[in-house]
């Protein structure tokens, strides 16, 4: 059937709704996080931590290569067929009880899940961490709409009770110290004992009391996925402190949203993710829980199951056929531990939810580049993120290519002509100039020859000098490094 | 076409299959040459189980209900699956048989005991499917202990051979060591929502 080509155009991901856009600049909100020595710190702890115990069980896995390489396949194999696996997606979740949604966007999504709450009679809901409700800002649209979000992951219950935003994929509150938790538990946590101190595990304490009431008296929950399996309608959440478990078992109706992008073709794909991802992530053998469920079993758990299947710009990123690669994604933030920017400039400073080397070019993708013009240049072009990756997503080739795209206004991408396009650009847009401002600021310091700066600015400022001396928090920053 | 409501399924697979277009599509062919199989060993399982702070004990299965006994407080309440077999409960405890227990009953006994499908020795891991001996999701979940008794003969080496034995369509739990956090500074703390305990029954 021929479809009228209207219908059928990409879209990016609407702006004024969600979080894939940040107020500033990459670069203007990086120099926050750098005169912040407590954030660097704990960032600096975390990545060293996580890297160093993931790489201590890929090395128990002579087969890692291989598993790469075939996450990596199956991934792109699901991408290349994503209409139809979704539409047997579909299939088997309804065969198994279920129902399906689609949202175009996020305005729908937030819309669909709203009235699903709505329809259950719900004024309160428990959620299980989510990147995709994150960046549709479901929580926000819930609220508008007279219903509390309540986020169930630690991290996530920390970054919700201090009015604060995540910074890092896996690690939510890595920013804030037990101190200030203990804080912000004293001040915010219902019913808290005034006598919390602040022991890791007097503090989770507090949360599995905090929370296990909320548990058993909501009935509504929202998850995400981690898979999709299109073959068998199974879906599946990986995850380490049983919330998650609460959640897909406890209340009487549970909605999941997720990406287009997490459906995989077949049951026997899971033997693969499910190694990838737990030695990858948390640097585990294998998470403490994962739930598989495949729609509704009859007497065991939610008796009303609703998949929302969210677009919000992936088809826009699903048709340029060197950025497609980012949808193969699985969240394991692998790519941040490694990433000598992400280390100093901390997840906030990405604006959007996704940050670090993923977010780079995921989220101006999703939003089309001219809304996040300043993160594809978030990078040094290392590559220690790509070799990270367990689904090898060449991010620093997505990233040449989104600066590419960010100043198409040149035919002849040489790297002056690259560079010039980039200066005319941003002069017209004052934010973006702001960034090649500091952006150049930083090839200075990082050496003569511009190396460190990512191109096109490096080629830039070898020949005309920007106005605006080079300012002491990127000396510091790159004289850290 | 001007005027027909468009349904979402309709825009957002046609943007999919729009942005496919067009891109000459060599089909991806994935290779598999990763390890399938793995040899077996128990003393791996134990270790790993061990090291994500399960505690295993490895008996005879005429033992089972006394090592039970030994792990919880006499008197105590167990919550039990209804196809659990009888014989591994100890008599000092008092059964709750689940026949569609409230949740308040189940979070407030002290355990639960089930069987388990399959267990994968190189992850440390036991999977849950919801078989009779095994029972409802929730029953695993609200008790602080969990007590699973796993037979040798369901444990398999790798990933890849316990997806092979499990059923997609039952809900599966994949379990690996009790419920655990490492969000604050990332210093691992055992038991957030799921058991604080897990204790693993290995019988030959
Ligand atoms: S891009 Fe790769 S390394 Fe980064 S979060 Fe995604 S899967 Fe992990």
């Amino acid at each position: 059937m021929n479809r009228p080509t209207f219908l059928g155009m990409p879209a990016t991901a609407p702006p004024g709704v969600g979080h894939l856009r940040g107020d500033e600049s990459f670069p203007a909100a990086a120099r926050r996080s750098l005169a912040d020595p407590q954030l660097r710190r704990n960032l600096r702890h975390a990545t060293t931590t996580i890297r160093a115990k993931s790489a201590g069980v890929i090395a128990e896995s002579p087969d890692w290569e291989q598993l790469r390489a075939a996450g990596a396949a199956i991934k792109a194999d699901t991408l290349n067929r994503l209409p139809e696996l979704l539409e047997q997606l579909e299939a088997k979740v309804i065969e198994a009880g279920g129902v399906v949604h689609w949202a175009a966007d996020a305005v729908q999504a937030n819309q669909i899940v709203t009235d699903l709450v709505r329809a259950a009679g719900a004024d309160r809901v428990i959620k299980v961490k989510s990147m995709a409700t994150q960046e549709i800002g479901l929580n926000e649209a819930l609220h508008a709409a007279g219903v509390t979000a309540v986020e169930t992951d630690l991290a996530e219950l920390i970054v919700q009770l201090g009015d604060d935003r995540p910074s890092h994929i896996l690690v939510p509150a890595i920013h804030r110290n037990r101190a200030e938790i203990r804080e912000i538990f004293l001040r915010e946590m219902p019913g808290v004992d005034p006598a919390l101190t602040a022991d890791p595990s007097a503090l989770a304490a507090a949360a599995r009391r905090y929370l296990r009431e909320t548990f058993l008296s909501t009935p509504v929950a929202v998850s995400g996925a981690n898979f999709a399996v299109a073959e068998t309608g199974t879906l599946a959440v990986v995850e380490s402190e049983g919330n998650g478990r609460m959640c897909l078992t406890l209340p009487r109706t549970l909605i999941t949203l997720m990406g287009v992008e997490k459906v995989v073709p077949t049951w026997r794909d899971l033997e693969v993710f499910l190694q990838l991802l737990p030695r990858a992530s948390t640097g585990e053998r294998m998470n403490p829980y994962t739930s598989m469920w495949t729609g509704v079993t009859p007497g065991d758990g939610p008796q009303a199951f609703h998949l929302v299947l969210l677009d919000n710009g992936r088809g826009a990123v699903l048709a340029d056929e060197v950025g497609r690669q980012a949808l193969r994604c699985i969240r394991c933030s692998a790519c941040l531990n490694v990433c000598p920017v992400y280390e100093r400039a901390g997840g906030h400073a990405y604006g959007s939810v996704y940050p670090g080397p993923i977010g780079a070019v995921l989220s101006p993708q999703l939003t089309g580049v001219d809304d996040n013009a300043s993160l594809p240049y978030a990078s040094t072009l290392c590559g220690a993120c790509y070799d990270a990756c367990p689904v090898q997503i060449n991010i620093p080739e997505v990233l040449v290519h989104l600066r590419a795209e960010a100043v198409d206004a040149r035919r002849r991408p040489t790297a002056e002509s690259i560079a010039m396009a980039a200066a005319a650009y941003t002069m017209d847009h004052p934010r973006l100039y702001e960034a090649a401002q500091r952006a150049s600021r930083l090839s200075r310091v990082a050496g003569r020859r511009g190396r460190g700066l990512p191109p096109p600015l490096n080629g830039w400022t070898a020949s005309r000098d920007l106005p605006d001396p080079p300012t002491e928090t990127f000396r510091e920053w790159w004289a850290a490094r | 076409m001007v005027g027909r409501a468009v349904s979402a399924r309709d825009l957002v697979l046609g943007r999919l299959r729009a942005a496919l277009a067009g891109g000459a599509h060599t089909p991806v062919e994935v290779p598999r040459d990763y390890r399938h199989e793995g040899t077996l060993d128990l003393d791996q399982l134990v270790e790993r189980l061990t090291d994500y702070r399960a505690h295993v004990h490895r008996v005879a299965e005429a033992a089972v209900a006394d090592t039970i006994a030994d792990i919880l407080p006499a008197g105590g309440t167990v919550v039990v699956p209804p196809g659990l077999p009888p014989a591994w409960l100890p008599p000092t405890v008092t059964a709750l048989s689940d026949d569609g227990l409230d949740n308040a009953r189940i979070g407030a006994a002290d355990a639960v005991v089930t069987g388990a499908a399959v267990a994968v020795a190189e992850t440390g891991t036991v999977v849950l499917d919801g078989s009779p001996d095994q029972g409802r999701r929730v029953l695993s979940l609200l008790p602080d202990r969990h007590v699973c008794v796993l037979r040798a003969d369901q444990v398999v080496a790798t990933v890849p051979e316990a997806l092979a034995r499990l059923t997609p369509q039952r809900p599966l739990t994949w379990i690996s060591g009790p419920s655990a956090t490492s969000d604050i500074e990332l210093i691992r703390v055992e038991g957030v929502h799921g058991p604080r305990k897990l204790h693993v029954i290995l019988v030959p």
